[in-house]
């Protein structure tokens, strides 16, 4: 039951009964967030750092609550409020912050790589919480116990990822992750957004969105950051939104499976890349993917917790 | 390979047993009006699902049956090596102001039930709670008490009881077992 993997730095590599003893455990994890007192004292002797280097609010108040619900003593900080603003080095902060005796260290961090590095040189467990382009392993996580949930089996699951595939490291995870439970993944976006060579990973690339849709069970829509507009990987909103842009229409049109399933993993930009009947409508499960991204984060701070203790 | 030493109960045994449960627990409640009925998992599960048929034949259906997983109650939890996975609780009946009768196979050192107690306060206010346990096999290290008692057996350290039922084992019966020194 214990995980074979020490820290979630990515899902690259990360084996298939980890994956599935994760998304068990996050379902398990899921009832006790509907009972009358949502708490268990699990972690009782854990203390966890959440390391914020760059800004987000969903992840990491969905991390905070995980770790209160397992009784975890939490403590937050962000770069900008922090000594590393004074030029303290990354390792240098993490080690001060283990002397205090802490457990594990949940980190996001604008430098891919970042969480590797800091497992390397620290006893604490790293868990990735989004690292530049690079990974985002619970992300995809939750994604993949929400699919389970709605479609039950993975195998030959027609997956497709579409938008900014190069800057995502939600697209990265899921890729990994998905490929190795056995599905079938996509991408599609413009080709300024997608990294060259991709079909190396066993990706199908698509740049024809009606072509994407017609052959496909699931569509993941990534967010499309609009500071990238200034980059000019695309020539504005308003076209992104024309020919990348998921609505009813378009849907009907391309001849979308009616049991078709639209997942996104927030800040959704609406009438950007999804329109508003398709995120509030039936097909949409983005609700229940932020619901299992607390349930799934507890299976992780578990199983690593748990790991923690081998009596080798 | 645990050795054998005796075989405590047979299938006939574990029969009558339950149904002597059943029996007592209907008479100390004055029937099961009010009456739940929670097996811890995995093996007080499947126990708990037999005393409730057994309770059901003689006095008529009780509120209900429920199974509690206690994985993230444990206080070994920070020293076990490894462990059953966790698994879900499901309660299916309010259990405010009812009697809850747990039911579990083995009572030893009493961890277990400490355990399950705590995660049942999570679920609700039960009026009462009584313990219900297949073997009573002694060495308890918490003030806990069962209060319906299928059968005590005595142990010596090295020794333990294993309850195989069925659902999971394929035989129903209770061996007395030499861990050769495991513990």
């Amino acid at each position: 039951m214990a995980l074979q993997s020490k820290h979630l730095l990515g899902l690259e590599g990360v084996s298939r009964e980890d994956i599935t003893s994760i998304l068990d455990a996050g379902l398990s994890f899921k009832e006790i967030l509907n009972r009358p007192i949502p708490k268990v004292p699990t972690l009782r002797h854990v203390t966890v750092v959440n390391a914020f280097f760059e800004n987000s609010t969903r992840t990491r108040i969905s991390f905070e609550l995980a770790e209160k619900r397992l009784s975890a003593d939490v403590v937050n900080f962000s770069g900008s409020s922090s000594s590393v603003s004074k030029g303290e080095t990354l390792i240098d902060t993490i080690r001060n912050l283990e002397a205090m005796k802490i457990d594990i260290v949940v980190m996001r961090h604008p430098l891919p790589g970042a969480p590797q590095l800091l497992a390397r040189y620290c006893d604490s467990k790293v868990v990735n919480a989004g690292d530049g382009a690079h990974e985002h392993p619970t992300q995809a996580l939750l994604d993949m116990m929400t699919l389970r949930e709605v479609r039950g089996e993975f195998d030959g699951l027609r997956v497709t990822l579409v938008g900014d595939i190069s800057h995502s490291r939600v697209a990265i995870s899921n890729i990994y992750g998905l490929q190795t439970m056995g599905a079938k993944v996509a991408v599609c976006g413009p080709p300024t957004l997608i990294p060259r060579h991709l079909e190396r990973l066993g990706v199908t690339v698509y740049t024809d969105l009606d072509e994407a849709i017609r052959n496909s069970d699931v569509l993941n829509v990534l967010r499309i950051q609009m500071e990238r507009q200034d980059q000019g990987l695309f020539p504005s909103i308003r076209e992104y939104h024309a020919l990348y842009g998921i609505n009813r229409e378009r849907l009907n049109s391309a001849g979308a499976s009616k049991d078709l399933v639209i997942m996104h993993p927030g800040p959704i930009n609406r009438g950007v890349e999804l329109d508003a009947d398709i995120a509030d409508g039936p097909q949409s499960v983005i609700l229940q993917q932020v619901t299992n991204g607390v349930a799934v984060r507890m299976a992780v701070l578990f199983l690593l917790a748990g790991g923690n203790n081998e009596l080798e | 390979m645990d050795k054998v030493k005796a075989r405590i109960m047979d299938a006939a045994d574990i029969k009558r047993t339950i149904m002597r449960l059943a029996h007592e627990i209907v008479e100390r409640n004055h029937g099961v009006k009010n009456l739940g009925i929670v097996g811890i998992r995995t093996r007080g599960d499947h126990l708990a699902r037999r005393v409730f048929e057994a309770v059901k034949s003689i006095e008529g259906e009780p509120l209900g049956i429920g199974v509690l997983d206690i994985t993230l109650y444990r206080d070994d939890f920070r020293i076990r090596k490894t462990g059953p996975g966790v698994q879900i609780t499901d309660i299916p009946f309010d259990m405010d102001e009812t009697t809850v009768v747990l039911v579990d196979d083995v009572l030893y050192t009493g961890r277990t039930s400490r355990a399950a107690l705590d995660a049942l306060m999570d679920y609700g206010r039960p009026g009462r709670v009584q313990l219900a346990v297949l073997v009573d096999r002694g060495h308890r290290e918490l003030p806990i008490k069962a209060d319906f008692v299928g059968k005590n057996i005595p142990t010596a350290p090295g020794e333990e009881v294993l309850v195989h039922l069925k659902e999971e084992d394929k035989v129903d019966e209770v061996v007395l077992v030499e861990t050769a020194g495991k513990e």
